[in-house]
């Protein structure tokens, strides 16, 4: 009784159907794929770093090579900083950092690398000068590095690779003294 | 005589040289200062870039130290006569697309533009074929079912008669 008396659904046409599906999948499937494409390999402590370029700042090159790459000083325990000029904290460990590189830098068995974090040109060479920094120091470019290190907080934070360039250590946030930096460093040993 | 003759001539000849310097230095200022770019034209670029730091504030407005480095880098970059999609694509090369205000119509992001017009369109395409629907059926409804209207109107005729009269019995 109340079954003749329901309205009939007029269903969808099969082909109407067909087309929404398939319409959604594949955009689906583009949106997956592009995504895929765009997210970079990330670093994971006790794994090897994938590689990336490094294209050092003019004055602030590696043994005066401009262009590198991270597998390029594999054999060396590699300390990398990431840094930026409007970073407060940054400035508090940079006299540390350029104070250890100091102890290190005629061992040329350890390699100090600063990487400036989205930053005016003005800005990171007024603060390279301002701390009297003098190890090799590169531009992010595009976030690239930061986002293959797999940056966890903000700025600062630094990697430590071992000489089979596996990511050993991060430290988050600044270093507060140059014995602090040594131990750190002693991690890779 | 004549060395006074050569004196005043030279002393003439430094003059206008003088004048001529300074005119040159006068003039190198003044077209200087007439083809610094303005607040306006650096805003104009500004404002299709984002603060690549504190993210989701457009350059122009950006109150930060940083963000008045990078308004002053992109007056240099005019002043340099560079372009305004060269100062684009500097920006981009630095800091990556997320910084430009509109992505780029390249690749996966032409997406972004295609996808709403094809919603946009498949919704109205819909919700025609919806109201389509919903006037056909009254229609159709109207003209086969005209006996069942009839046999649902009586009954409630017999319902509202039979009401009636219960409360006429009441009273």
């Amino acid at each position: 009784m109340t079954e003749t008396n329901a309205p009939q659904k007029r269903s969808v046409p099969l082909w109407a159907q067909v087309t929404i599906w398939v319409v959604l999948v594949g955009l689906l499937a583009l949106v997956g794929f592009g995504l895929n494409r765009a997210s970079n390999p990330m670093a994971e402590i006790g794994k090897p770093v994938p590689d990336f370029d490094l294209v050092y700042f003019e004055g602030y090159e590696y043994n005066e090579t401009k262009e590198m790459k991270l597998s390029d000083l594999q054999g060396k325990i590699v300390v990398i900083n990431i840094w930026a000029s409007w970073c407060k904290p940054c400035e508090q460990e940079a006299p540390d950092l350029e104070e250890a590189w100091q102890l290190y830098k005629d061992s040329d068995d350890v390699v100090f690398i600063g990487v400036d974090y989205v930053d005016t040109p003005e800005g990171a060479f007024g603060y390279l000068k301002k701390f009297g920094i003098s190890f090799p120091n590169a531009p992010d470019l595009q976030s690239n590095i930061s986002s293959i290190l797999n940056r966890q907080m903000g700025v600062p934070e630094t990697y430590l690779i071992d000489r089979e360039g596996v990511l050993r250590q991060i430290k988050i946030g600044p270093f507060s003294s140059v014995a602090e930096i040594q131990a750190f460093i002693a991690n890779a040993e | 005589m004549r060395t006074k003759k050569l004196l005043i001539t030279n002393t003439w000849f430094l003059a206008i040289a003088l004048v001529l310097v300074l005119t040159g230095l006068f003039y190198q200022t003044a077209s200087a200062q007439d083809t610094a770019p303005t607040d306006d034209e650096v805003n104009a670029i500004a404002k299709q870039l984002f603060c690549p730091v504190c993210e989701n504030t457009p350059l122009d407005v950006c109150p930060t130290e940083a963000c008045r480095q990078w308004r002053e880098l992109i007056r240099q970059m005019l002043a340099e006569g560079k372009t305004e999609q060269e100062i684009k694509d500097y920006f981009v090369a630095n800091y990556g697309a997320r910084v430009l205000s509109e992505p780029p119509r390249t690749g996966f992001n032409w997406l972004v533009y295609l996808v709403p017009p094809v919603l946009i369109l498949a919704g109205a395409f819909a919700l025609f074929n919806a109201f389509k629907e919903w006037t056909k059926p009254k229609s159709a409804e109207a003209g086969s079912g005209q006996g069942e209207e009839a046999g649902s109107s009586s009954d409630e005729d017999d319902y509202i008669q039979r009401l009636e009269e219960e409360l006429k019995n009441r009273k």
